[in-house]
């Protein structure tokens, strides 16, 4: 090593050896990285257990009358249980208290004005129509953009939004769309919150965007959700 | 030999734990309202008053875990590697608070989003790392620590409640004033941080200069009989 040199050289600055700067480093860096892992393990089952929580909370209240659900998975055209297939589209298939099936809820994204608005909404085959919406996600401005959580005259928009399947049974009949505030005619359409329309939009447009695609395949494994019975995650 | 157990002596005087250790951090050297450090969550978070103690926690967490660590290392760790050291050793409390966090309650983890990330970058627990816990012992720096996250947390809290009483009418969720109060929407949006901040700053302010003037003003009067 060039200790030696430097050392009859000048008497340089005392320099630790570089092999203690690694030891320490290595010796901290594997206390961070058990400290990480014990936590990482022992949080984990907690926090899947909340992630489930708050979808089954989102699920039950979206689609009123449903006491328990359980999580299906559409891909290939056929309805899977999870786990079977690694694509596809998750849906959340709802039962009454008689366990009989009452309707699904699925998720819906889009472009608010600030960031992604995620949100989980229900469908009732019954009614052909939309029977709630729970925002999961969002960035909107507080005071204006984040009403669409709890204006109430914009939540009953989603209280029966018609979504009845296009006869071609690949579409829905009409797009779900947001109209200015005042303007809703149809039963399809959601009535914005003035002050509040870009927030509003993105609402409609994450709940058309899913349901364009998901309620029609939906309606197509109607007779195999009625009269197959699956285990639901939780019964009250 | 007397130089040595003078400095000894030094030494234990130094390690001794006084009030002012603890109370450091809460008023004298508030490390918001004084020092003005960790500014970023200050501003970001604490348009609730729950987001601000919550914040506040965690933020504590860090400071006395990561904290004694150093403490207790602070004669085994080479001066050249000490940054890179209390770094990896802040990193994994904020990892782990980040999980502890996701457990407790998921919707407070949204809202206060990615700023228990930044925690790690919080210039205020690089700071005591650095000036207190390296330099003292581990129950001193505990106590320390204990009184700057201690003060931290009243500051958050100090815009937090005005921010929200002011920007939702509430106060932890609760509505404070009826139906027909109007909230200040932008007491909750980025600029309310910095007005109320401002605000505050300008009362702390006020209040030393006050005290300075008092103290001038007694002096005069003592002196007076003096000159005549």
């Amino acid at each position: 090593m060039s200790d030696v040199s430097t050392a009859q050289a000048a008497p340089a600055p005392q320099q630790p050896a570089s092999s203690a700067m690694i030891i320490t480093l290595s010796l901290i860096a594997a206390l961070s990285g058990f400290l990480v892992v014990f936590v990482y393990q022992f949080t984990k089952p907690i926090i899947a257990e909340n992630k489930r929580l708050a979808i089954e909370q989102a699920v039950l209240k979206v689609i009123p009358g449903s006491t328990a659900y359980q999580p299906m998975v559409l891909a290939d055209g056929k309805l899977v249980k999870p786990g079977e297939t690694e694509n596809g589209i998750t849906i959340y298939v709802a039962y009454d208290k008689d366990k009989q099936f009452i309707g699904i809820a699925a998720d819906g994204q889009a472009q608010g004005y600030q960031d992604k608005i995620q949100l989980i909404y229900g469908y009732k085959p019954s009614c052909e129509c939309i029977t709630g919406k729970k925002i999961i996600k969002l960035a909107e401005t507080p005071g204006l953009g984040d009403k669409i959580i709890t204006n109430k005259d914009f939540n009953a928009n989603f209280d029966a939004l018609s979504a009845k399947i296009h006869k071609s049974g690949t579409k829905l009949g009409h797009k779900i769309e947001a109209v200015n505030h005042g303007k809703k005619n149809f039963p399809w359409q959601i009535d914005s919150i003035s002050g509040a329309t870009i927030s509003s939009v993105a609402v409609a447009k994450a709940i058309n965007d899913s349901a364009q695609v998901i309620l029609p395949q939906v309606n197509r494994f109607l007779t195999q959700l009625k009269e197959e019975r699956y285990e639901p995650v939780i019964q009250q | 030999m007397s130089q040595s157990s003078s400095n000894s002596a030094d030494k234990v005087s130094e390690d001794k734990i006084t009030s002012a250790t603890f109370m450091e951090g809460i008023w004298e050297n508030n490390p918001v309202f004084v020092m003005l450090l960790g500014l970023c969550p200050v501003l970001a978070v604490t348009n609730s008053t729950i987001n601000a103690l919550a914040m506040g926690l965690a933020t504590m967490f860090v400071l006395l875990a990561s904290g004694g660590l150093v403490s207790v290392l602070r004669n085994h760790i080479p001066k050249q590697v000490r940054i890179a050291t209390y770094i990896i050793i802040i990193a994994t409390f904020v990892t782990i608070v980040d999980y502890l966090i996701q457990a407790i309650s998921l919707d407070l983890y949204n809202a206060l989003g990615a700023f228990i990330q930044l925690i790690v970058a919080n210039c205020m627990i690089l700071g005591r790392a650095e000036a207190f816990a390296s330099r003292n012992p581990p129950l001193k720096t505990f106590v320390n620590n204990l009184g700057m996250g201690i003060g931290f947390t009243i500051a958050l809290l100090c815009l937090g409640t005005v921010r929200e009483i002011l920007g939702s009418g509430t106060l932890l969720g609760f509505p404070l004033f009826g139906e027909t109060f109007e909230p200040w929407v932008v007491m909750i949006l980025p600029p309310g941080g910095f007005f109320v901040l401002g605000g505050w700053l300008l009362l702390f302010d006020w209040l030393k200069n006050r005290k300075e003037e008092q103290a001038k003003l007694a002096d005069i009067q003592q002196e007076a009989p003096l000159g005549n």
